[in-house]
């Protein structure tokens, strides 16, 4: 069975925060994904929690996903700080 | 221009703090205690005339030639071993001394080949010089008498020859290569008029016998005996710069010689504060790729990779390449390109990348092959001790006591530094040599060397470290090692007493972790008490350690023993990564990650972005962008379509081969900025030709955060330094960046980062180099860090919970492959596969146990299928026993090997810094290489073709 590359990265994140102090477990999850997790990732991580699809997650993951930041809507298209338009 | 000529004192620098003063020539002198009569006079400008000593060894006193003559003492002491002493009188030159000088010259010269004009060294040899100085005008005894003239010359070596009938047996070299490289190659062979110097045994040449080929001998020799082949073809140089190596991330200094822009030959800078003065082959020889006609040195562009490559000018090139990148910006977003910077580049060269991804694309889908090595160093040094870097200079290596080396082939991978270890390794008269734990699944060359010795070599099974690392603290804590003084004043006291109730339990003990890691337990525990006690203790690693699915686990392990035994913030101690590239350090302290702005600041934080925003005039995004290994996942998934790729070779270097190519194979546009096709621009359709570092401004950073300056020597061959093709490609997709020399850049870096406030091109030239921190607190620089107080405050203690790596042995794969690197080659080759280091290491070869190769049937030089859960490749076997039983070991410096398709997609929990150390494997006999090697040397051979420019009308 081909394991899921996302949710395995994430409980490698939780195994390391599960001997952190209490209390500052499920926060290390979360700040560590936070700080290193580009958006894409974070949104393919929600949409597996908001689906439910949650069974092999490390249970820190599902306690840090409160605190985990929702990604805004998808980089728009059309680069900013472009402005030549002879080179469109 | 001219050639920097280095004074030789003929004697090292004594360190005693004491000084002498004393009279010599009537001149008075004051120098430190120790230092030799002949060394004081040169500090005083008095050249005594000398053939056997140079300052870079130990005084010999046999040439006879440096005598001199001390008032109220017998006799002509030699000045080289003769020591200052206070209030001497020291005569240079008289009537006796000039006749025993002149007597000594005229027997040398009775035994030396008068070909002078025809000579190699012709111009640049000091026995020519010594016949001057002492005013030889005749040779009473002839010619004709017994000699050593008309003798073979050995030119095995592919750099260098040796001819004998030129040799004075002044043993310069065969202490070169004794005191400086630790080789122990050479010696003198026979007695009295029949002594020769001898490479290895009788039966040897210099190829043949143990030399490395480090060039320490060429160096010391004083006639034309041992001389580069470069300097017998070409003619000696007319002029020469100062600048930095651009292989291993030692960063030696180097003069340049040059006749014209012709490169003659490369020379370790004595004044080089990394290597003082000495070399290795790759930096001192291997730099034959620079010309190689395999070099590109013009754009082309294709609109498929299937396609064969057209040849186009700059401007075609860079506009054909900015109207991709916004097309696919307008049709994919603003997210879906990216680039790669280079740990070769310079600092100024991989701070305009980033800038060029953040300002220009407008995210920050930067990274660099960091990620690849060193990325876990960052995060675990970053989280203990408050920066992403080693914490000390090579110099402190002189005062340590006990060196821990785990997951590092210093004498591989960092040659130079190597030499500096076993030179304090073996100690001196009066200073017994530092003790060595070695912990290393392979009997590296460190474990047993010439008069070094490892005390105690952990072999441990690949991927234990941290059950390893948190075992060596069970033993410091139970034991009641721990430097409690220092932990109380300067680490969180809390969480050190939390840390050490962890590492406590039992299930840590050396006896509980033996069956996981395969080192008895005894041994751990005297490898600990050793590092504990011993003295000064540091610890050096490499990419053992990071490149694992705990490689950040096991830095902070490293880290935690150190602060748990007081071995930081001094001389002599520290955490010392050694880093792969000339510039991984760099690119990393310049904001090549993408979660991070130069100066390792989270780019999450408003006032940081501000800072760049206000300079820049953009809006930067605050969301961190891809990683590499990332980059590929969004390629497959179709969200990532363009990528700028400088100076690095993902496809060959990075792991699980098969999905980095359908990555690479996905996008729309993929720039190759290189010196050279490599496997990577197998699926590009933009080629920029790259610059060599010979043809550059700039600065790279070393492993001892030394920032060194880079000079260019010659022109670019390809016309632009690379920072000026990232410019062109910034202006072309409309970025206002105008850059007249790297000097603006690092003003900039300077301006922006706190850590580089300082740094400027006046400092570098002034003090030759800088460590960073270099700012209004260090004003010029740091060459140790964390010595009152860490960077973060109070050192921070962190659990290190050991967990086994889901690359696992069973049945079918019954084997741990790990990999490594070899002296002659470097990283993928792709430089030194293209000099006469090839004559070394040909091809990639398979180190397996002859236990394991007897059960498969497999003998020594046979091919084997080299096969994992990820793919197979075959490879040559060589049967070995530094290689445990269970363990097989290859390097991957040829493409192909293809190593990389056998490793797998497992990577470290914090960084994805891919286990490239691990992967299980199973060996059988075969034929030949695969299918899979055979369809790629075709798929190489298509996507090479170039159809060259039409001639312009």
């Amino acid at each position: 069975m081909e394991r899921d590359k996302l949710v395995y990265m994430a409980n490698q994140i939780a195994k390391f925060f599960e001997s952190a102090p209490e209390g500052a477990r499920s926060k290390g999850v979360a700040d560590h994904i936070n700080k290193f997790w580009e958006p894409r990732m974070r949104t393919q991580l929600f949409e597996r929690f908001d689906a439910g699809r949650t069974s092999e997650m490390n249970p820190l993951v599902l306690e840090a996903m409160d605190a985990i930041r929702r990604p805004e809507a998808p980089q728009s298209s059309g680069a900013p700080n472009q402005g030549d338009p002879s080179l469109a | 221009m001219s050639l920097i000529q280095e004074i030789d004192y003929g004697t090292p620098v004594s360190k005693a703090e004491k000084t002498v003063t004393l009279t010599i020539d009537g001149c008075d002198v004051t120098v430190p205690e120790g230092t030799s009569l002949m060394r004081a006079a040169m500090e005083a400008g008095i050249q005594v005339p000398k053939l056997c000593a140079t300052d870079m060894m130990d005084a010999f006193g046999s040439c006879r030639l440096c005598v001199v003559e001390v008032e109220g003492r017998n006799g002509t002491p030699a000045s080289c071993t003769t020591p200052v002493a206070p209030g001497m009188k020291v005569s240079t030159q008289t009537e006796r001394l000039k006749a025993i000088r002149k007597g000594v010259m005229e027997l040398y010269i009775s035994d030396h080949p008068l070909d002078c004009l025809t000579c190699a060294a012709n111009g640049d040899c000091e026995l020519q010089d010594m016949a001057g100085a002492v005013g030889l005008r005749e040779v009473r005894y002839g010619y004709e008498g017994e000699n050593h003239l008309g003798k073979a010359k050995d030119v095995s070596n592919p750099y260098f020859q040796f001819d004998p009938s030129k040799c004075i047996v002044c043993s310069r070299c065969v202490r070169a290569c004794n005191e400086v490289q630790g080789t122990f190659a050479l010696t003198v062979e026979g007695r009295g008029f029949d002594s020769i110097i001898s490479a290895g045994t009788s039966f040897d040449n210099f190829f043949s016998s143990e030399c490395v080929s480090c060039g320490a001998c060429v160096q010391a020799c004083p006639t034309a005996t041992l001389e580069e082949k470069a300097v017998v073809e070409i003619g000696t140089p007319e002029h020469s710069v100062v600048t930095t190596c651009a292989y291993c991330g030692v960063g030696c200094s180097f003069k340049a010689e040059m006749r014209g822009e012709e490169l003659v030959r490369m020379v370790p800078y004595k004044d080089g504060k990394a290597n003082r003065g000495h070399s290795c082959v790759k930096g001192r020889f291997a730099l034959g790729y620079a010309t190689h006609k395999d070099r590109v040195l013009n754009p082309m562009i294709r609109d498929h990779h299937s396609q064969p490559w057209k040849e186009v000018s700059w401007e075609e090139a860079l506009s054909f390449t900015a109207a991709k990148i916004k097309d696919i910006q307008a049709k994919y977003g603003r997210g879906s390109v990216g680039g790669i910077s280079s740990s070769r580049c310079t600092n100024e060269e991989v701070f305009v990348v980033q800038k060029l991804v953040r300002a220009g694309f407008g995210n920050n889908n930067i990274d660099t092959c960091a990620r690849v090595c060193h990325s876990p160093t960052g995060y675990g040094l970053n989280s203990t001790f408050g920066t992403s870097a080693g914490t000390q200079d090579f110099d402190s290596v002189e005062d340590t006591d006990v060196i821990l080396v785990i997951g590092a082939n210093p004498t591989d991978g960092h040659p130079v530094f190597a030499s500096r270890m076993k030179k304090r390794l073996r100690g001196k008269p009066g200073q017994p040599g530092a003790k060595l734990i070695v912990i290393d699944p392979r009997r590296i060359d460190l474990v047993e060397t010439p008069h070094v010795k490892a005390d105690y070599h952990l072999p441990l099974k690949p991927g234990t470290n941290v059950a390893m690392l948190t075992a060596l603290a069970h033993v410091i804590v139970t034991e009641g090692l721990v430097n409690e003084s220092f932990v109380r004043e300067r680490c969180e006291w809390d969480e050190f007493q939390e840390w050490a109730a962890f590492v406590a339990e039992e299930r840590h003990s050396p006896e509980a972790v033996e069956s996981v890691t395969g080192v008895p337990a005894d041994l751990v525990r005297k490898a600990a008490r050793l590092y504990a006690t011993g003295g000064n203790g540091a610890i050096y690693y490499g990419l053992g350690v990071t490149e694992h699915s705990q490689g950040s686990t096991s830095v902070i392990a490293i880290a935690n023993l150190a602060m748990a035994t007081g071995n930081i913030g001094r001389k002599g101690v520290g955490v010392n990564p050694l880093r792969g590239q000339n510039n991984v350090q760099g690119s990393c302290d310049m904001g090549s990650f993408p979660h991070e702005l130069p100066g390792y600041r989270h780019i999450s934080v408003d006032a940081v972005r501000e800072t760049f925003e206000d300079l820049w005039g953009v809006t930067l995004d605050k969301e961190p962008g891809l990683r590499i290994p990332n980059m590929f996942d969004a390629a497959v998934e179709g969200t990532f379509k363009g990528l700028y790729c400088q100076g690095e070779d993902i496809l060959q270097s990075d792991p699980d081969t098969k999905h980095v190519s359908a990555g690479l194979a996905a996008l729309e546009l993929l720039i190759v900025h290189d010196l050279f096709l490599n496997e990577t621009a197998n699926y590009a359709n933009v080629f920029l030709p790259g610059s060599t570092f010979l043809e550059k401004n700039g600065t790279f950073t070393n492993a001892e955060r030394r920032i060194n300056r880079v000079r260019k020597v010659m022109a670019p061959k390809n016309g632009y330094e690379d920072w000026q093709v990232t410019q062109m490609l910034a202006q072309a997709i409309g970025m206002d960046m105008n850059y007249a020399h790297p000097s603006e850049i690092m003003a900039e870096i300077a301006a922006t980062t706190p850590s580089f406030a300082n740094v400027s091109y006046e400092l570098l030239d002034e003090k030759g180099s800088v460590q960073w921190p270099c700012n209004e607190a260090h004003p010029e620089g740091s060459p140790i860090m964390h010595v009152d107080e860490f960077m973060r405050g109070k050192g921070k203690f962190i659990m290190t919970e050991y967990v086994a790596t889901d690359e696992r042995t069973g049945p079918r794969f019954p084997l741990l492959l790990t990999t490594g690197r070899i002296l002659s080659q470097y990283n993928v080759g792709a430089q030194t596969r293209r000099t006469g280091n090839v004559v070394w290491h040909d091809q990639d070869l398979l180190e397996i146990h002859p236990h394991d190769a007897e059960q498969r049937g497999v003998r020594d030089g046979d091919w084997v299928k080299l096969e994992s859960r990820s793919g197979s490749t075959a490879i040559m076997a060589k049967v070995t026993d530094r290689v445990a039983p269970g363990v097989v070991y290859t390097t991957f410096h040829h493409p192909m090997t293809q190593v990389n398709v056998i490793t797998t997609d497992f990577s470290d929990w914090a960084t994805n810094c891919p286990e490239y150390k691990v992967t299980a494997v199973q060996i059988s006999p075969s034929n030949g290489p695969t299918e899979w090697q055979e369809d790629y040397r075709e798929l190489t051979m298509e996507s090479r073709r170039i159809v060259p420019a039409e001639a312009a009308e």
